[in-house]
């Protein structure tokens, strides 16, 4: 490959190919996203000593399938306050960014630190990654994608006509906004190190073994602070105050019903294994992993799944251990927490590799990121402090 | 380790003991004393033990029941004594199961089964008449199409289950008072009704044969 824009011209083995990764792909995450509502479901009871689904097909695998046949039978309502144009939009917008962002990731393909593995393989005599595509700017097309899934989220809170799924949405686009500085900037480490923006990329620079995953490499924090802000940019638990039953009844989608809920609903789940994906390929080495025998390509697409699911898992741990947070707690976390400690980490990492590719002093370096550190920290308590002042002033006079 | 100890409770509770009875497949046995639809009982010589008092229609809180009273033809009685109960509804759409009609009657008439798991498909059929409420000649309540009785449901649905004797007095729970229970026949009080329970033929308890009540 390595020709994502065809310059070399098209002949119809390529459309072939490109048809089959585009159904595949679709094809997976629609049985994935199926397999996640019954999984979470699943894992969620039994870690509250439930059952869980187990009617529907063997272990309750056809649940989800159940709901949505169910969904397709409900009528769909509009309460009468609604843009009619844009309520209907909102759903779409929703689930096309979930199923596009899925588009970069690489699932398959021998990843090893030999020369004759480049990642792909080969359909009908035509090489080729196993992703849907390879854009050059790779990783930014997640960023980009789930900044307009907000506008899904924004526009059906907004454009239902009723206060809660306002609320909702307000809230929901606040705390993306906020937690993809975080996100975005983890992200950056990871592009620092690897050098490049394509996923494809990004995933070759981890086949040396377990510790060039860019998890060990990069020191772990960026992978939690991913973690942590992939977390609320999914709206899961514990940062779910998006849909907070409690407080909104649904968040933005109070008013849905019917196959545009069921949309909302897929995107959500959608996203999760998205960003799980995502992770595995920023951080947990994509496909790589031991080949053992028999067919090359199986491998490591069994070692993605194994990954994803892991982080899959780790979400739905997630959710059924922590209460949610009050929205100020979620705010400081963001602001005063995620964003310095990414911050400083960035610089870290930058400083570290600069070092490496322009042969610097040891000790200046080592210098100038304590004072740095030294100075940003300072700088930071002091603001934060005469933030408290201020709230405190305020809460004085009223 | 503050934060990270509820992850460890939840991950161990994946090996943990499952709480879930699985209702439709799996059925837990049902409390002794639990209120279910009502029969309406009978002696064993067959009369009906309800005397159309109405005082269990006066209790009930949801207004449910509906009783008309009516005289006893002299030779041939529905029931001992006068009066027999010549109405008998209850509205299963209204009634709330809370057994005060059972503490009311004063003869014992109306218990409740352990039955719950009726449902109807109209409104009619889910007024419940005298026809389906008495019980049959064996003392076991009749089953209705729509009712799933399971094994066992059917048994003590009469006066067995009470908390009390008629009369408030556990010394008089085994006494014949008219005649025994259809199905059933006397029982004993209940160990921790009086004390510890107690044969009651050691007992003096005035009892007049043929008469009914005291």
């Amino acid at each position: 490959m390595g020709d994502p824009l065809f310059v070399d011209g098209v002949d119809w083995g390529d459309v072939g190919v490109m048809g089959i990764k585009v159904v595949v792909a679709f094809v997976l995450l629609l049985v994935a996203t199926m397999l996640m509502v019954w999984f979470e479901r699943k894992v969620n009871a039994d870690m509250t000593n439930r059952i869980g689904p187990n009617v529907a097909g063997p272990w309750g695998l056809l649940q989800t399938f159940a709901d949505g046949v169910k969904f397709f039978f409900k009528e769909d309502l509009r309460p009468a306050n609604a843009d009619p144009l844009v309520f209907r939009l909102a759903p779409y917008i929703s689930a096309v960014t979930a199923f596009l962002s899925f588009a970069v990731v690489p699932i398959g393909g021998a990843f090893r630190d030999v020369p004759g593995d480049t990642g792909t393989v080969s359909i009908f005599g035509k090489e080729t990654y196993l992703q849907v595509a390879d854009p050059p700017i790779g990783i930014l097309l997640l960023l980009a994608m789930s900044s307009v899934a907000v506008y899904g989220v924004m526009l059906a809170g907004w454009s239902s006509g009723s206060k809660y799924p306002l609320l909702g949405a307000v809230r929901a686009s606040a705390q993306a906004i906020s937690y993809e500085a975080a996100l975005g900037m983890a992200v950056v480490v990871v592009v620092i190190l690897a050098g490049t923006l394509s996923t494809h990329g990004i995933v070759a620079g981890q086949s040396g073994g377990l510790n060039t995953w860019f998890l060990v490499s990069s020191g772990v924090v960026p992978f939690v602070v991913f973690l942590i802000a992939a977390t609320a940019e999914l709206n899961r638990p514990p940062f779910d105050l998006v849909e907070a039953e409690q407080e909104l009844v649904g968040g933005f989608h109070t008013e849905y019903s019917s196959i545009r809920f069921a949309l909302f609903f897929l995107a959500e789940f959608m996203n999760v294994i998205t960003m799980s994906a995502i992770m595995v390929t920023l951080f947990l080495g994509g496909p790589a992993g031991p080949i053992f025998f028999g067919w090359t390509w199986v491998w490591p697409i069994l070692w993605f799944l194994a990954k994803v699911v892991a982080l899959l898992f780790m979400f739905v741990w997630f959710r059924a251990t922590l209460p949610r947070l009050r929205y100020d707690q979620l705010m400081n976390l963001g602001w005063k927490l995620l964003i310095p400690v990414i911050l400083f980490w960035l610089l870290f990492i930058s400083l570290k590799e600069l070092r490496a590719t322009n042969d610097w002093n040891w000790f200046a370096m080592g210098a100038a990121v304590v004072v740095t550190a030294v100075v940003g920290i300072t700088l930071m308590l002091t603001a934060l402090r005469a933030g408290d002042r201020a709230h405190q002033r305020e809460l004085e006079d009223v | 380790m503050g934060y990270l100890d509820g992850f460890r409770v939840t991950f161990s509770k994946l090996f943990d003991e499952r709480v879930t009875v699985e209702y439709p497949k799996v059925k837990r046995p049902k409390p002794e004393r639990f209120h279910g639809r009502h029969v309406l009982n009978r002696y064993e010589d067959g009369m009906e033990k309800c005397i159309g008092c109405e005082l269990c229609a006066g209790v009930c809180p949801a207004n449910c029941i509906y009783v008309r009273g009516a005289d006893n033809d002299p030779t041939d009685p529905l029931s001992p004594g006068e009066r027999n109960g010549y109405v008998y509804e209850i509205n299963y759409l209204r009634c709330i199961h809370c057994d005060l009609c059972v503490e009311a009657c004063p003869t014992q008439a109306i218990t409740e089964s352990k039955l719950f798991e009726f449902s109807f498909a109209n409104r009619a059929d889910a007024i419940y008449t005298k026809d389906e409420l008495v019980v049959d000649d064996d003392g076991r309540p009749r089953k209705q199409p729509w009712e799933l009785w399971h094994d066992g449901d059917d048994l003590n649905t009469s006066g067995w289950m009470r908390a009390t004797s008629p009369q408030g007095n556990p010394d008089y729970e085994n006494v014949v008072g008219w005649s025994g229970e259809l199905g059933y026949g006397v029982r004993d009080p209940e160990e921790g009704q009086r004390g510890p329970a107690s044969p009651a033929e050691n007992l003096e308890v005035p009892v007049e044969p043929g008469g009914y009540g005291h």
